[in-house]
């Protein structure tokens, strides 16, 4: 008797063992499904509420499908839309922000590989001392540098101008954009810079025809990084911007904060994600690379 | 002919710190000049001053004739190997080697020719789509000399170019190395930390110790005429015995004792020296044999306790205590030595270097 139960209990326990294994799967799964769903859950009631009516969404719940889908708050927030006492939308203010944007984002990432360049390869003296100050720029609070910039950008004479702002983002953007590529630049072994100098090329030669390159990865992230850093800020938008020159995000606050009489929440909801997708896009794009690069760096023989 | 490298009181330091302290070299066009020394002597600091990518805090260079001192690397007509061969990890092989051609604005048809005729010499003409990732350490390496190769320059730099690759393949490359210094007849200079690279490759050995250059000479002047024990010690392998010993005048020559145990060992030193009571005896294995298979003037037998036996294939070591110091002979394979038996040793004297005590420089 002893000698038969002892394996019918053993495949007992590994059957056991197997149904919890499967069970803690599915509860894995679940668990995590509820997350996303949580997760999703402001996404889809500003989708929905975009596209239901003004009467639907006062006599509606809030995470009912619309009965009825209509595009019309999107046109509305488009280009109908009133951010005080204009009447355009977020047309305009979105081309604004690209306008800011592209440009601040070229010139601070090329700005940034250059620096990184120098900085990790070209080992002058007090090469760390500019590197460490640099850094130090990631830290700090963009609000406390808000009337001093005010003041810089007066006496520029590019007060409340677009180029103004690419100025301000392209500032504040190169400690980030520095240190990306000092870091990938670095693991990039010194003989390399040494081989292409004794082979007669000069420093942006070398920069140009080896170091750039290399970088795809970290260009992506940097891109990233920036556009959505830029794309999204409001702080500066608000303070060194004027009528015609602010960008979608200062546009958008405007539309949500100074609708007089009834709250058009299909027209706000539309708005918002209007000004969201472009980061939203770069992400979808760049996205795979940006893991990629985060993790990349060595560069074998 | 004007010497092809020049070096004069070089002096090289970062900050307070002297990597390199009053280098003088001058090589000939043709010579093959290594800088051989443990890890941290400055050897490769002074190939990188010789290649302008370092400048130098005092003295002079010239390359060729001409005074390169403050020359930006460039315009020193030079090529140069890595130790991570360090080729462009984004350019074919065939961008790799034609690039410095292209920087310097060579016409495509020349590029094309001198492509050509180096990937034939190198034998990597399959290889020249490739991007440097795809190929094995053998194949990097020489796409690396490849690149030197069609610059045809005054002068070769190597940095240790051969220590990231295995055993064997060092040993073809090391050969091949040598073999197109021949048929190119290219003035060289060539860093590494391996004495036996230094040994086969050179036509002239500089041995570097703390930033200052211990002897400068041909491989057979170095190897059997160590400047001083630093130098003994380093080249060869198994390396020199140094034993020390006490020497008394004795006649026109001079009789050596060696302490050990149950009686010194007394040798006959016949040339005319002026030594010190207290020396180091310098003695290669190979000129230690087993009585009988040795002849000449200065053979001397003496019986020895052998400690430990040590086959190696062609021949067998031998090593006794003498002086305090585990001496190591060279015997032939058939030897009859046991460990723990005495046996017949044959010291042949006329090889023997002196060094002093204190000092550690040469005597004889």
């Amino acid at each position: 008797m002893t000698d038969l139960s002892m394996p019918q209990s053993q495949t007992q326990t590994r059957s056991q063992s197997a149904v919890g294994k499967i069970a803690l799967r599915w509860l894995l799964y679940v668990l995590l499904g509820l997350f996303a769903l949580y997760y999703l859950m402001p996404l889809f009631v500003m989708l929905t509420t975009s596209l239901k009516s003004l009467e639907e969404i006062r006599t509606g719940s809030l995470i009912s499908l619309p009965r009825e889908v209509s595009f019309d708050a999107w046109k509305t927030a488009w280009s109908g839309a009133c951010t005080g006492i204009q009447c355009e939308g977020l047309r305009p203010y979105f081309w604004n922000s690209v306008l800011i944007a592209v440009p601040a984002v070229a010139i601070s990432t090329l700005l940034g590989a250059l620096n990184g360049y120098v900085v990790a390869q070209w080992r002058f003296k007090g090469a760390n001392i500019i590197f460490s100050l640099m850094l130090f720029g990631c830290f700090i609070p963009f609000q406390v540098v808000l009337l001093p910039m005010a003041r810089l950008l007066g006496m520029m004479g590019i007060a409340g101008t677009i180029p103004g702002l690419i100025f301000v983002h392209v500032i504040y953007g190169l400690g980030f954009t520095t240190l990306f590529f000092r870091n990938y630049y670095v693991t990039i072994p010194s003989e390399l810079t040494k081989a292409a100098r004794v082979d007669g090329a000069g420093f942006l030669r070398i920069f140009w025809s080896i170091f750039l390159p290399l970088s795809l990865p970290i260009i992506v992230v940097t891109v990233i990084w920036q556009f959505t850093q830029i794309w999204n800020d409001f702080l500066f938008g608000v303070s060194f911007s004027q009528a015609g020159t602010q960008p979608v995000t200062v546009a958008l606050n405007n539309i949500v904060n100074s609708t007089t009489g009834v709250k058009e929440y299909n027209v706000d909801m539309a708005a918002a994600i209007i000004a969201g997708l472009p980061t939203l896009l770069v992400y979808v794009v760049a996205g795979k690379y940006f893991i990629r690069g985060l993790t990349a760096g060595s560069v074998k023989g | 002919m004007a010497p092809i490298l020049d070096i004069n009181k070089l002096y090289k330091n970062y900050g307070a710190t002297e990597i390199l302290k009053d280098i003088n070299i001058s090589i000939e066009p043709g010579d093959f000049l290594v800088l051989v020394g443990p890890s941290g002597c400055g050897k490769s600091t002074l190939l990188n001053c010789i290649a302008g990518l370092e400048e130098i805090t005092g003295g002079t260079l010239s390359i060729g004739g001409n005074d390169m001192t403050h020359v930006s690397p460039k315009d020193r007509d030079i090529a140069m190997v890595f130790q991570s061969y360090a080729l462009y990890p984004t350019m074919t092989v065939a961008k790799n080697i034609t690039f410095g051609m292209k920087v310097r604005g060579v016409d495509q048809a020349t590029q094309d020719a001198k492509l050509k005729e180096v990937a034939q010499l190198l034998q990597i003409e399959p290889l020249l789509n490739r991007r440097p990732s795809q190929l094995s350490g053998g194949q990097r390496q020489r796409v690396a000399m490849g690149r030197a190769l069609v610059r045809d320059p005054k002068l070769f730099l190597f940095d240790e170019p051969l220590s990231n690759l295995d055993a064997k393949l060092r040993v073809e490359m090391r050969t091949e190395i040598k073999k197109l210094h021949q048929t190119l007849d290219a003035s060289i200079v060539y860093v590494t930390h391996d004495q036996i690279e230094a040994m086969t490759l050179a036509t002239k050995i500089v041995v570097l110790k703390g930033g200052v250059v211990q002897q400068i000479g041909t491989p057979a002047e170095i190897y059997n005429n160590p400047a001083n024990l630093f130098v003994a010690d380093f080249m060869g392998s198994p390396a020199m015995n140094l034993i020390p010993a006490q020497a008394r005048k004795n006649g026109s020559g001079t009789q050596i004792a060696i302490a050990r145990e149950g009686g010194d060992l007394l040798l006959t030193e016949s040339r005319d020296l002026a030594l010190p009571q207290d020396v180091i005896l310098g003695l290669r294995p190979e000129d230690i044999a087993e009585a009988g298979f040795r002849a000449g003037d200065g053979v001397q037998e003496a019986e020895c306790l052998v400690d430990m036996v040590e086959p190696a294939g062609a021949d067998t070591y031998v090593v006794s205590e003498l002086g305090g110091k585990q001496v190591t002979a060279r015997l032939h394979a058939e030897t009859s030595a046991q460990a723990g038996k005495p046996l017949n040793l044959a010291f042949d004297m006329s090889k023997v270097s002196y060094f002093a005590k204190e000092t550690g420089e040469r005597l004889n």
